[in-house]
């Protein structure tokens, strides 16, 4: 590991002034941070721990009906919270889907949404990687990508986003809250993300020095209360990223879809929204026939960046059968596998 | 930096001269506290399990100035006054370790997890609950069985649990 300048903040302003410097990051929980300074792919000069900042530690719930997740919330913490996964199910379901206990411990909710790409080529410094150096090539477009990009991926990258969180937050309208030494602003977390098109070494919009502070849901998100899940497909049950996975929520009345939102996981450099298909699904009758069109038009774009078409298939089977369990509803009984498609689902076939 | 922290319930300041020094290296290297162990180094194993503030952690990842101020619980810190921690009778009498260098880590998770959830008569919730565990050996089967056993034990209740 490169040596660095540790300084540890006392508060946001001077977190991110101090994050004026060249090549300075935050840290915070450090799961993916100091991995990464370990392999040699992070080598910052300045090193801002801010994780002492207690004013980001707090979920909040606002009088418009919303929440207010500080950034420094912990995964374990967030998704234990009793009002808040009472509320957002399907975002407490995809936190404990996601890693391992003491990962869920140490990682915070900014963190969760500003992690890197676990693709294999930005982790090895001897493979060409467009991310980790502009102009190198990209190893991974013949190399092992059966498990990378299949939507909004370029001929400079075929990487995928790793968070598990982030896919239901896109799902649910998501605000990012970005503080910085010009002030305050809010962007859309689906907005937050960029494409890898040419420029892939760049991730989000956020700029030198800004510091995500909170993630915001509005009121209407939890109106989906009643019936919203997240289903993740991987190569073991626990402890590993998506290879597919699907945030679906519905406003049910009578059989009737009210409202709709799906957002997929580990198919692109972002979680993807699927407009066209809950467009497909409002105002309609819940049906197996219909939650296999919505599959259709939500992975209408899709196609392989290299030896992956197979995910294609298992992303649209994977819409319906989230479709499914939500329409079905949530229980109050905790999932002792979260996320997993092996776990026992309510009124749902095991191998539908 | 001086680093202050609550060691196994006994306060503890060491200097250290280097930010890149981990919680897990600070305990091995510079505290002489090697029950602790480093496995893969990365976060994947769970060898390097401890207690921040009661919440169980990978120490590898963790920088040791970031936990300045705060207290640490080490595998040394579990048995007190030559008496075994409950945990680790269980892990003894459900045999649930074979050459052990997985086995701090694992008592440390048992011992963690209960802060985190709810838990309930249930393997399979163990199960995801240790996944950040690895045992080369294969001790699975006892070490869930333990972690049961001790649960068990400490619900109010006091039910005794399924068979596995």
């Amino acid at each position: 590991m490169k040596r660095f300048e540790y300084i540890r903040a006392t508060s946001v302003a001077e977190a991110t002034s101090a994050a004026m410097e060249q090549n300075a990051v935050f840290l915070a929980g450090g799961t993916n941070l100091v991995d990464l300074m370990k392999v040699g792919v992070s080598r910052p000069d300045r090193v801002i721990d801010i994780s002492g900042l207690a004013e980001l530690a707090r979920v909040e719930f606002l009088p418009n009906g919303g929440v207010r997740i500080g950034a420094l919330v912990l995964n374990t913490d967030l998704a234990y919270h009793p009002q808040f996964s009472r509320d957002y199910p399907s975002v407490a379901e995809a936190l404990l889907s996601a890693a391992s206990g003491q990962l869920r411990n140490a990682a915070t909710a900014g963190g969760n949404i500003l992690q890197k790409t676990r693709c294999s080529y930005f982790f090895d410094l001897a493979s060409a990687c467009n991310k980790r150096q502009p102009g190198a090539g990209c190893d991974a477009r013949d190399g092992e990508n059966h498990g990378l990009a299949i939507l909004g991926w370029s001929l400079s990258c075929i990487a995928t986003h790793p968070s598990d969180f982030a896919v239901p937050m896109v799902a649910l309208d998501a605000v990012v809250e970005i503080d910085g030494i010009s002030g305050h602003r809010e962007v859309l977390l689906d907005a937050f993300y960029t494409l890898p098109g040419d420029y892939p070494e760049r991730e989000t919009v956020l700029q030198p020095g800004e510091l995500v502070v909170a993630i915001r849901l509005p009121p209407e998100a939890k109106t989906f209360a009643q019936h919203s899940r997240y289903l993740k497909l991987r190569d073991r049950t626990s402890f590993a990223f998506a290879l597919v996975s699907v945030a679906a929520s519905l406003v049910v009345e009578e059989g009737m879809i009210r409202d709709a939102r799906i957002a997929l996981g580990g198919v692109a450099l972002k979680p993807w929204r699927a407009r066209a298909a809950e467009t497909r699904l409002k105002g309609q009758v819940c049906s197996d026939t219909l939650f296999r069109e919505a599959a259709e038009v939500a992975l209408a774009d899709a196609r392989p960046s290299g030896n992956n078409a197979a995910k294609i298939e298992l992303s649209r089977r994977l819409v319906v059968r989230a479709l499914r369990v939500a329409e079905a509803g949530n229980t109050d009984q905790p999932r002792s596998l979260p996320g997993s498609v092996f776990a026992e689902q309510p009124k749902v076939s095991a191998n539908g | 930096m001086i680093i202050r922290i609550e060691l196994n319930e006994k306060p503890c300041s060491i200097e250290v001269d280097d930010p890149r020094v981990t919680l897990l290296d600070l305990l091995r290297e510079r505290l002489n506290l090697t029950g602790t162990k480093k496995g893969c180094d990365r976060g994947q194993c769970g060898a390097c399990t401890v207690l921040v503030d009661g919440r169980r952690i990978n120490s590898c990842l963790t920088l040791a100035f970031s936990v300045d101020g705060r207290s640490v619980t080490t595998v040394e810190g579990l048995a007190k006054g030559g008496k075994l921690h409950p945990i680790q009778e269980v892990f003894i009498s459900r045999d649930a370790l074979q050459c052990g260098f997985c086995t701090p880590g694992q008592l440390m998770s048992a011992v963690g997890l209960a802060n985190e959830m709810p838990l309930r008569n249930d393997p399979e919730q163990i199960r995801e609950a240790m996944s950040g565990n690895l045992c080369r050996c294969g001790a699975y089967q006892g070490i869930v069985e333990a972690i049961m056993d001790y649960h068990g034990a400490l619900s109010t209740d006091g039910a005794t649990h399924e068979t596995i």
